[in-house]
């Protein structure tokens, strides 16, 4: 009714309704709405002044100096570096192909109805084809070492691959945590509890200087792949809560309807339970992707050249000190954009599939 | 050929067998180490605790000097990471909470503008928006010989902010003392006018109490003493402010990093737990003649708070645990200290180990007082 109303009057009319009916209803609403404009004015005023209009787009580190504005120059000049670190600058076609192809892919696979085992045999292919493409080695293109990866491609790279094998051990842990094995269940709860008990920084310290002990002398890891393993192993006790939550929401008519077809253990729970919690778990799990996504940032401490680091490492040039308020500003973009499509598809899935779950 | 039938044996020998090879794998890993920790001469168990430390803390809460050993260099971590803890997690509910009413606010602006600020900061890794925070204070701030001075004796700049402090004088432990002890002693009063209020009804003004026990109280012991009144006030040194108090801008940057990325994820727990109450409490409130902040504060929060209360514990251990990344801005916390011993003895076990200790502590301790805060305001019986 009152849509209707609305929607008889002109434009202009429509909007100085809405303004009152949502910011001057009452007089303590209307001081509020105006103090929140100044306050607005203030803050976002100087800011858009300093990052618009005084900004320096064009020359030097002096010319940024000069200026009272954002120096987006050096954005421009360290773009590459933050973006791909010490990759070979003649072979940046690579990292670009290859998160096109991933980003493209991913894209190409967030719809439910995409979901099947072809998928599945898709990633695979996929992996190995930017594996070819970054390593090189084959076909003549030129090899590139581990520890030339750096920026957005690693920051892409950890979070993929911990997510890839937290899950399914996640899987295993919270299984483990809701059977009845005593002493699995035990261990699987002491390893959840101790790991979430403690902060990720720990664990890096852990992979980057109790790994090389745990080891027999002579073998060594790359660092990376020692923080991939903390990584993994950090996320998968969250990932293991996770899908508890979603074991613990299956009616327990499931479980016996299983039991009465005579199903053993694993049958039971691969075709019957796990695909019905993993499902329900599905807006939590994103979430907890956004959360390690993020937190591959950590790996800066034990100085690994993901987005963040080479971001640092730009700011240590001594020709463009002092630039840190716009770097940090870009490189937060970047994570937003992801972070933030991640949180949005998180809604959307989450919408989606409470219209198909029953009562 | 029976045994395997049996699904209770079968149980037991997977059991076993899981257990051993954790065993071995936890066996080789130990040998391993042990190996190599010969091999380079490092020893172990926590003896070094008595060495001398030999490297300097920027800021502590107890005395300490180079010459003092790790173990009193690890005490000054421990009691910095207990100080962000203990003040972030304060300010950071206070934020969380205003922030997750205003989300709620009739007002469409407020509402928008918190929305937007939680997506903003939910959004970006923590560690990004601490260098960004201590970036903003080291070089965008004015330097210590243009520092901005917002109030007579204050001073800011990339050094920190400069305030003055009181001079020492032998009334002021009393002071402190005679407040501390009206800050009790009001706490029971109010126990008393509480119970007396729900036997017989009776409303019993609780503010005079206040005044006269918190504030009036520390004055006359003040007035007593002689009424010192001289402070210290920071002055322009050759390098840096001398005199007065300074909050270095590494404790800045942590702080408002934490608090800010803290609240983000709080005023979401605080909306959804207002989001829970039913709506006829709000209608019930109205009819009370309750107007919108009488509802929320003695209505729709306390209620909430049933709902919120597990994830803002999460929320609070995730902030201690978050803290931890003081050691990318060169705030001495106790993994930043840990590190730097770590890193000149050599005993990455022990510290790993001592770090651990640390956070699991802190975390048992802290869902031990949620837990029984939340059994407290918990409902009794579901009617």
């Amino acid at each position: 009714m009152e849509e209707e109303i609305m929607k008889s009057k002109a434009p202009f009319e429509n909007t100085a309704i809405w303004m009152k009916k949502n910011l001057f209803s009452t007089p303590v609403n209307t001081a509020i709405s105006l103090i929140v404009i100044c306050l607005l004015i203030s803050f976002l005023g100087p800011f858009i002044q300093w990052l618009v209009f005084d900004s320096v787009g064009l020359g030097t580190a002096q010319d940024c100096r000069e200026a009272s504005g954002a120096c987006l120059v050096f954005i421009k000049e360290k773009f590459d570096f933050i973006i791909f670190g010490f990759y070979p600058r003649t072979e940046l076609w690579r990292p670009i192909s290859s998160m096109i192809l991933f980003l493209s892919f991913i894209w190409w696979s967030k719809e439910p109805k995409r979901w099947n085992k072809r998928l599945l045999w898709r990633w695979l292919k996929l992996i190995l084809l930017i594996a070819l493409l970054m390593r090189g080695g084959l076909f003549g293109i030129a090899p590139v070492s581990l520890d030339k990866w750096g920026g957005l491609p690693l920051t892409l790279l950890l979070s993929f691959f911990g997510l890839l094998f937290s899950y399914p051990i996640g899987i295993l842990l919270a299984l483990a945590r809701r059977g009845n094995l005593p002493l699995i269940k035990i261990m699987s709860i002491t390893y959840i509890e101790l790991i979430r008990g403690v902060p990720m920084i720990s664990l890096l310290f852990m992979a980057s200087v109790m790994f090389p002990l745990f080891l027999p002398e002579g073998i060594t890891f790359p660092k990376l792949l020692r923080a991939q393993i903390a990584i993994i192993m950090f996320m998968s006790a969250y990932m293991a809560e996770v899908v508890r939550g979603g074991l613990m929401a299956i009616d327990k008519g499931q479980y016996e309807a299983a039991d009465a077809l005579g199903l053993n253990y694993w049958q039971k729970q691969i075709k019957i339970i796990l695909p019905q919690a993993l499902k329900i778990v599905i807006p939590p799990t994103v979430n907890t992707s956004i959360g390690m996504f993020k937190d591959t940032s950590l790996v800066v401490i034990i100085a690994l050249s993901d987005l963040l680091m080479t971001t640092k490492t730009a700011l240590k040039d001594p020709k463009w000190l002092g630039f840190s308020v716009e770097a940090y500003l870009f490189v937060g973009l970047i994570y937003f954009v992801f972070c933030y499509s991640m949180s949005r598809y998180s809604n959307r899935l989450e919408r989606e599939f409470s219209y198909g779950a029953h009562s | 050929m029976n045994f395997w039938y049996d699904p209770k044996k079968r149980a037991i020998l997977f059991q076993i067998v899981i257990l051993a090879m954790t065993a071995i794998f936890v066996g080789t890993l130990f040998y391993n180490t042990q190996e190599n920790l010969e091999s380079q001469n490092i020893a172990t168990g926590f003896g070094f605790l008595k060495q001398e430390a030999g490297f300097g803390i920027s800021e502590t809460m107890i005395d300490y000097r180079s010459s003092d050993t790790y173990w009193r260099a690890l005490k000054v971590g421990f009691l910095n990471t207990l100080k962000v803890g203990m003040i972030g997690n304060f300010l950071a509910l206070a934020l969380g909470i205003i922030v997750g009413i205003m989300r709620l606010s009739p007002n469409w602006m407020l509402s928008k503008i918190s929305q937007n600020f939680i997506e903003v900061v939910r959004n970006i890794p923590l560690l990004l928006q601490l260098l960004f925070w201590y970036s903003l204070f080291t070089e965008v701030l004015p330097q210590v010989k243009e520092a901005l001075n917002p109030f007579y004796g204050v001073f800011i700049s990339q050094r920190g902010v400069n305030y003055p402090i009181l001079l020492d004088h032998s009334i002021w432990p009393w002071v402190k003392a005679s407040f501390v002890f009206g800050i009790i002693f009001f706490f029971f009063i109010s126990r008393r006018i509480r119970l007396k209020r729900e036997q017989t009804g009776q409303l019993i003004k609780r503010w005079p109490y206040a005044l006269v026990l918190i504030v009036l109280l520390p004055l006359a012991v003040w007035l007593i003493g002689g009424a010192p009144w001289s402070w210290q006030f920071p002055t322009l040194g050759r390098f840096n402010f001398e005199g007065g108090a300074e909050v270095t801008p590494e404790f800045l940057a942590l702080m408002v990093g934490l608090i800010i990325y803290t609240a983000a994820f709080n005023a979401e727990i605080v909306r959804a737990g207002i989001l829970s109450v039913s709506k006829g409490q709000w209608e019930a409130a109205s009819s009370l003649g309750l107007n919108y902040f009488q509802s929320l504060r003695f209505i729709i929060l306390p209620q909430s708070f049933r709902v919120a209360i597990p994830p803002l514990t999460s929320q609070i251990l995730n902030l201690i645990k978050n803290s931890s990344l003081a050691v990318a801005i060169g705030f001495p916390d106790f993994v930043a200290v840990a590190n730097t011993t770590m890193n000149q003895t050599g005993q990455a076990i022990e510290g790993v180990l001592l770090i651990m200790m640390v956070y699991l502590f802190f975390s048992l301790l802290s869902s031990l007082f949620m837990n029984l805060y939340h059994k407290r305001i918990s409902l009794q019986s579901h009617s």
